[in-house]
């Protein structure tokens, strides 16, 4: 593995000057964005990186444990951030970090006692890296998922209320906008199952390849992180999007919007 | 003893609302709008939360399951809400009787939603509502936006379906000459509140 230099850093960091420079150049106006996102996601990274080298240290469980926690957290947070309705109260950020709670933290759990199998399983040089891949993208696909069902609940209200007052279960009323939110939060993985090694490689392979394990090694790891990927997100999805479903209606199967914001 | 009986009904908006309906009666109610004559339809139908004691041939409301509730009482809104795209996705059950009430054939069915003139809309919004059979139905407004013609072929196939089942009708309207036709009694909805009309001035119209 060739180990980059500080220079070699500050070498890729000319393409975001550049970029900023651009955007400053044609008033894009989003240099300062581009920016502050790149030196944010810079600190971040590093910081992250001092963290599992400590934790690397310690291989302490309860750290594991602790960390994995704090993940889920942030994760949660993340997703109701990024709903353009939210529900109010903290209902919302409930729901989504319940659901990436169980999808996530299942997957991985499944994951390190069953495929990896590890001595120790909890080995955070396993753990952390895979609970955060698997985050990451249950937590993109939640929020798509939420996100279309709160827009859509709000723009065919009418709808659902005339499919009420004929008679029809609050679960009848929502089905089709209940489904369509569910493919839209789990299409994201769907295409870049469709789209790995033919358009593009897909990071973790790419890093691994780059440290220098062997092609098909990485390619195994891939293949066992992308199945990972779509059910984690897949059951996360539904269970968010479910849930939501079902809150958006009283007992009596009313329309109560003003339960989102 | 009566079809539905409605005491102290409120919601946040409105109330307390007392009303009694006997079978095969229409009750007319009128009022400026933003008086909450729409809320009180929704209300009754179990659209919206409320406080209050309703009952349909004595049995309670929330001994209904809901989906049970709005299948007996029927609430139309002003403007239907479609969202197939031939009529025929709107329908569950025995269309035929009710869609010839309305003047249209078994075709209607295969029509596309978007091609519907508004007085089509609405015949067949309430041929929606008919096939569950309701026995009281709510009707807002539900010929505020058609032409004399529409809404007079609409009046009487209401009516006539009201003989045929005995339901109870209660008619949200603007139009006093159309409450005075077709209903018993008439209400006036003043924020939030129902005040009966004397015969006088019913007569009056």
């Amino acid at each position: 593995m060739v180990n980059l230099t500080t220079l070699d850093l500050l070498l890729s960091s000319l393409f975001i000057l550049l970029l900023a420079f651009l955007s400053y150049r044609h008033r894009v106006k989003l240099e300062k964005k581009i920016l502050f996102s790149s030196l944010r996601a810079a600190l971040q990274l590093l910081f992250v990186g001092m963290v599992l080298q400590t934790v690397f240290n310690y291989n302490s469980i309860y750290l594991v444990a602790t960390i994995s926690m704090l993940m889920v957290l942030l994760a949660g947070y993340e997703i109701q951030a990024r709903q353009q309705r939210r529900f109010l109260g903290g209902w919302g950020y409930l729901n989504g970090t319940v659901a990436i709670f169980i999808s996530s933290m299942a997957t991985a759990l499944f994951a390190l006692l069953f495929i990896i199998e590890y001595d120790p399983w909890h080995h955070p040089q396993y753990a952390i890296p895979l609970l955060g891949m698997l985050l990451g993208n249950t937590m993109n696909g939640i929020s798509l998922g939420m996100d279309r069902l709160t827009s859509s609940v709000w723009q065919q209200r009418r709808v659902i209320e005339a499919r009420l007052a004929m008679g029809e279960s609050a679960d009848s009323a929502i089905r089709n906008l209940r489904d369509e939110a569910i493919r839209t939060g789990m299409i994201p993985i769907l295409n870049s199952m469709a789209a790995a090694g033919i358009i593009s490689l897909p990071g973790m392979m790419t890093g691994q390849i780059l440290a220098g394990a062997a092609p098909l090694e990485a390619v195994k790891y891939q293949i066992m992180i992308l199945f990972l990927i779509a059910g984690g997100t897949g059951l996360g999805v539904m269970a968010a999007v479910s849930l939501s479903a079902k809150r958006v209606f009283d007992s009596r199967d009313r329309l109560r919007l003003e339960r989102i914001s | 003893m009566y079809l539905i009986s409605i005491k102290q009904l409120t919601t946040h908006h409105i109330g307390p609302i007392d009303l009694s309906i006997k079978k095969s009666e229409t009750v007319g109610i009128s009022g400026s709008s933003g008086s909450g004559k729409t809320l009180l339809l929704r209300a009754i139908a179990d659209l919206d939360p409320h406080n209050g004691e309703l009952q349909l041939s004595g049995k309670d409301q929330l001994a209904f399951e809901p989906s049970v509730w709005r299948s007996r009482v029927a609430y139309l809104a002003t403007e239907s809400h479609w969202w197939g795209e031939i009529v025929g996705d709107h329908f569950n059950g025995d269309s035929e009787p009710w869609l010839e009430l309305a003047g249209f054939s078994q075709e209607a069915l295969q029509w596309s939603v978007e091609r519907l003139s508004s007085g089509e809309k609405q015949r067949l919004a309430i041929v929606r509502q008919l096939i569950r059979q309701p026995i009281l139905l709510l009707l807002d407004e539900p010929t505020s936006s058609l032409d004399s013609k529409s809404a007079a072929r609409i009046e009487k196939m209401l009516l006539t379906y009201q003989q045929q089942m005995g339901a109870a009708i209660v008619w949200v309207s603007h139009h006093h000459d159309q409450l005075s036709r077709v209903s018993s009694r008439i209400f006036e909805m003043k924020s939030g509140k129902l005040q009966q009309w004397s015969t006088e001035e019913l007569n009056n119209g």
